[in-house]
């Protein structure tokens, strides 16, 4: 779409770049002479000063060639053309949606023939749920971020909600995995309708505040309330999901899925059986949403997104609307919260801190707002690189840290964005994108 | 009458560094309308830059400590003042004009990162100052009815006041000041009135950063404990602070500061120290449900 040929004339010169990485390493060299190149030990009580010149070297170094390196893939037009700006698709929207949906279609595939391929592979089985835990986490904070445009900082509030939820319905009162599913779902949504009814009128970041107030609250209640939560101890021996109530154990009392279906017991049948229960939980939470996208209520999201005051001024109750997003993704969370507390078998407050709740919206908005598909392959991304990291697992989590702020930098739409209405009218579908030389034909006349 | 004395002081000085840091954020949010996520954690690499400046400084024998400490506040002040225009340049800058979630994700990523840079290169463990400025005065005689004021809390309140006179004369007196209200106001107008914004924006950066290095070194004489998870409670309740008061609003910040201080000292002294940031949340949420631009903060007009 962009003229390539004027690339090598538009380069920077080599001495010019030198000089500008030259500069970026000085600064590094300056700025990190309290952190980097000195540290303080304590010396029987008194606060002694060490220093390490060599690592100061290299952190400079490192800035060298790492501002070398981004200048020069930055300023390949190829590059500069998407970074650094909100791209504008030029696809018609209805082979890029085609694109989209075949894209799905492969990963769905993939997901279900996985176990067939791994199925002896608990590491492999394991890491595929956890991202599917992500994944279903995203699209519920999809709706309220992605779809209906209020920031939630405290999501993991509502995943915390269904965790406990199920934890202490199966172990204080014997409650079965599939009971307490919607059970714990009604009661995280109506934790979304308690913290969403009183803040609903507030705006943007106000909101995020309170959300993230209301995670903190959730939190330390959880910590606090020995007598209920057991505080920091958590809640162990969390019961397992069965499948018609046929359990997956060595042959014993209970009866079992093996015995079910006269094949030996493997210890491989329940993290796959797992990996199922979560692969099938959200794909029903994708074709729900799909289809939420196209009810009236849904659209309605998308138009409270970009205009609100259009919205109200159309007769949309806006309070209502908003109410419902927050219900809904509310309750996703909390459907994910049942799965990964019968999956972990134990809880505690830990699992639920506000890192957390980044690392969900991190997953939304890296994937592009909006975007179902996105979601997939941010929380792939999220969930596979600190894994990739484990054999240098001290630097994983700044690994993390920068990759965030290096994908939002490269493309700050997030990876696949998709700020545009699910459902357009007929005839706008149809009619072409106006021709950028139509400004100039309304300037002639 | 005396526990509630000693809490009142104990909350003023914990309000005042909260009040310090929040003016940060209700700066940075007023020019660019972004939450600096990261904001917390320069107020802790304020503090550890401030620690290691003490160890330096005593191992050149320099036992002054008027002089120990303006050397420490001018060192802690230029580093944290450098990180807070580095992280504006390497994570902010280049998203200016995109969508609004993509620099709080950034932030948020540039928070991970700081913090467990720190963990790895000072160590995950916490860092002891001894006691640098024992001491205090005393109220109301020995005994039970006693009202301590150490000196390190003098020291604190005092110069969150001399701090804040001067920041708001350079806002509302010089031409840096007027240059970053009419940023605020219209960036695109600024610009056009020949002022540098973004050097503008950088400035205000360094200078909230600078703010919160104050901060960090005033907590390391405060509690003489660091580590490097300090930033982020301290910045998630000076950005209640900032909402609280109304955020973009200066007096709204350290007035939201002041009021958090307060409530978490008196709320763990009286009722229970577990619940106390549920407390500070839970009166956050009732302001905003009461009035939903905060303390001090102009109700938002929407204009079609």
């Amino acid at each position: 779409m962009t003229t390539t040929t004027t690339s090598r004339a538009a380069d920077t010169p080599l001495p010019q770049r030198l000089s500008d990485a030259g500069f970026a390493a000085l600064l590094t060299a300056l700025l990190g002479i309290p952190l980097v190149g000195l540290t303080t030990v304590d010396v029987g009580g008194r606060v002694a000063v060490q220093t390490r010149w060599d690592w100061l070297l290299g952190a400079a170094l490192m800035a060298f060639s790492g501002r070398l390196g981004v200048r020069w893939l930055f300023d390949r037009p190829a590059w500069r053309g998407r970074s650094a700006r909100v791209q504008v698709d030029q696809a018609p929207a209805a082979r890029r949606a085609g694109r989209m949906q075949l894209a799905g279609l492969g990963v769905t595939a993939l997901a279900l023939a996985l176990p067939l391929v791994f199925h002896d592979n608990r590491y492999v089985v394991d890491t595929a749920t956890t991202v599917l835990i992500y994944v279903m986490l995203g699209w519920g904070l999809n709706v309220v971020v992605g779809l209906a445009g209020l920031l939630d900082l405290g999501y993991v509030a509502f995943y915390a909600v269904g965790a406990y939820s199920y934890a202490l319905l199966a172990t204080q009162w014997g409650l079965s995995f599939w009971a307490c599913l919607p059970l714990a779902g009604l009661l995280a949504a109506s934790f979304g309708i308690l913290l969403g009814y009183p803040t609903l009128r507030l705006r943007g970041d106000y909101l995020a505040i309170v959300t993230l107030g209301f995670g903190e609250i959730i939190r330390l209640v959880l910590v606090n309330w020995t007598a209920l939560t057991h505080g920091p101890d958590g809640i162990g021996s969390i019961p397992r999901p069965t499948l018609f109530g046929h359990g997956f154990a060595p042959a014993g009392d209970l009866p079992t899925v093996a015995g079910l279906f006269g094949i030996d017991d493997a210890p491989w049948h329940r993290t796959v059986f797992l990996y199922l229960l979560i692969l099938g939980l959200a794909l029903l939470t994708n074709a729900f949403v799909l289809r939420l996208r196209k009810l009236p209520i849904g659209r309605a999201w998308e138009a409270m997104r970009e205009d609100e005051v259009a919205c109200r001024a159309l007769g949309i109750n806006a309070t209502r609307v908003k109410l419902a997003a927050f219900a809904l993704g509310a309750m996703l969370g909390g459907f994910a919260g049942v799965f990964f507390a019968a999956r972990q078998g134990f809880i505690s407050p830990e699992s639920f801190t506000f890192s957390e709740s980044a690392v969900i919206l991190a997953i939304v908005v890296l994937g592009g707002s909006g975007s179902q598909f996105g979601v997939v392959l941010a929380a792939g991304i999220l969930v596979l690189l600190p894994e990739l990291g484990r054999h240098f697992s001290e630097y994983r989590m700044l690994l993390f840290g920068a990759a965030m702020v290096a994908i939002m930098v490269w493309r700050p739409g997030g990876l696949l964005s998709q700020r545009r209405p699910t459902l357009t009218s007929a005839s706008a579908a149809e009619t072409p994108t106006p021709a950028p030389n139509s400004a100039a034909i309304r300037s002639a006349a | 009458m005396s526990q509630f004395l000693q809490q009142a002081i104990n909350g003023l000085t914990l309000g005042s560094l909260y009040g310090l840091i929040a003016i940060g954020y209700t700066m940075v949010y007023g020019i660019l309308g972004m939450i600096n996520f990261a904001h917390g954690d320069l107020y802790m690499l304020g503090a550890f830059v401030s620690l290691t400046a003490f160890a330096i400084l005593a191992a050149a024998g320099i036992t002054s400590l008027p002089l120990a400490l303006l050397l420490v506040l001018l060192v802690a002040v230029v580093f944290t003042a450098g990180y807070g225009w580095a992280v504006e340049r390497i994570a902010y800058r280049p998203l200016r004009g995109s969508t609004k979630l993509a620099p709080l994700i950034s932030a948020i990523g540039a928070s991970i990162f700081i913090q467990n840079a720190v963990q790895l290169l000072q160590g995950a463990r916490i860092k002891q100052l001894p006691p640098m400025l024992p001491g205090g005065f005393e109220f109301f005689g020995p005994g039970p009815g006693s009202v301590t004021v150490s000196h390190v809390q003098v020291l604190i309140v005092a110069a969150t006041a001399v701090l804040l006179a001067g920041f708001t004369w350079m806002i509302t007196r010089t031409s840096f000041g007027r240059q970053q209200r009419a940023c605020e106001q219209d960036a695109g107008m600024t610009r056009m009135l020949g002022i540098n914004v973004d050097r503008t924006i950088s400035l205000t950066f360094m200078i909230g950063a600078g703010m919160a290095g104050v901060a960090g070194l005033l907590v390391t004489l405060y509690y003489g404990v660091i580590d490097f998870y300090i930033g982020f409670l301290a910045g998630v309740k000076a950005f209640t602070a900032a909402v609280l008061g109304g955020i973009g609003s200066l007096p709204g910040a350290m007035l939201g500061g002041l009021l958090i201080g307060l409530i978490e000292a008196f709320y763990a002294s009286y009722f229970s120290a577990e619940y106390k940031d549920v407390a500070v949340f839970g009166i956050l949420i009732l302001v905003l449900v009461l009035r939903p631009s905060g303390l001090l903060g102009r109700p938002e007009v929407e204009k079609v």
